[in-house]
């Protein structure tokens, strides 16, 4: 099951004695700043998680695949996710742990 | 912006809560987040995106000084798919279109 924002706001208040409501806030409010951060275009840095980091992308042409005619794609501004170290180290270790079940040697 | 600025926003906009309260919140949220892919499970954040872990098969790599052969082992990587929200109100706020 994929985590949600129902499971953090759960968590926190598991584990902070704080209400529901209040849980809910923080969770809520956490993503919208960071949004609107990026809206801003400011990057968001959290370190040990990574990094959001806005990049623009150029008009380019592309083909409507239905109708096979050329269109321009008109440039766009997206944002992309560079790993943190604490994250990446803690993801290698999962990998490396199913490595060595594959291994048997 | 970094983590400190992030947690001074979201407690200047609650109530009730001390700042201390925010940035241990807010501090758990991302450890949560940290353990969940760590187990490879998947996280879905309405309006702002998904994580999941995308794997790379093991390969046969070279290292560039000494052009010797090495065995690069498989491994996951986490990656992070904006979600519709996001690329909507990022996309239309370009500074340098107005």
């Amino acid at each position: 099951m994929a985590v949600t924002k129902a499971d953090l706001v759960d968590n926190l208040f598991d584990t902070m004695g704080i209400n529901k409501r209040e849980a809910k806030e923080i969770v809520e409010l956490l993503f919208e700043e960071m949004i609107m951060a990026l809206e801003r275009g400011q990057d968001v840095k959290l370190s040990g998680f990574g990094v959001f980091v806005l990049r623009k992308k150029n008009a380019r042409p592309g083909r409507n695949p239905k109708t096979g005619l050329e269109v321009t794609i008109p440039p766009k501004r997206v944002v992309t996710f560079r790993v943190g170290e604490k994250l990446k180290v803690k993801v290698d270790n999962y990998a490396g742990s199913k490595n060595e079940a594959d291994k048997s040697d | 912006m970094v983590k400190s600025e992030l947690i001074h926003r979201v407690a200047q906009r609650q109530q009730g809560l001390s700042m201390e309260d925010v940035e241990f919140g807010i501090n758990k949220i991302f450890d949560h987040l940290i353990d969940a892919l760590a187990k490879n499970q998947r996280i879905e954040i309405r309006g702002f995106g998904s994580f999941t872990l995308h794997y790379r098969p093991a390969r046969t790599a070279h290292n560039p000084k000494t052009g010797e052969k090495v065995k690069a082992p498989s491994r996951y990587f986490p990656h992070f798919r904006p979600g519709k929200e996001l690329k909507e109100r990022v996309d239309k706020t370009d500074p340098e279109e107005d």
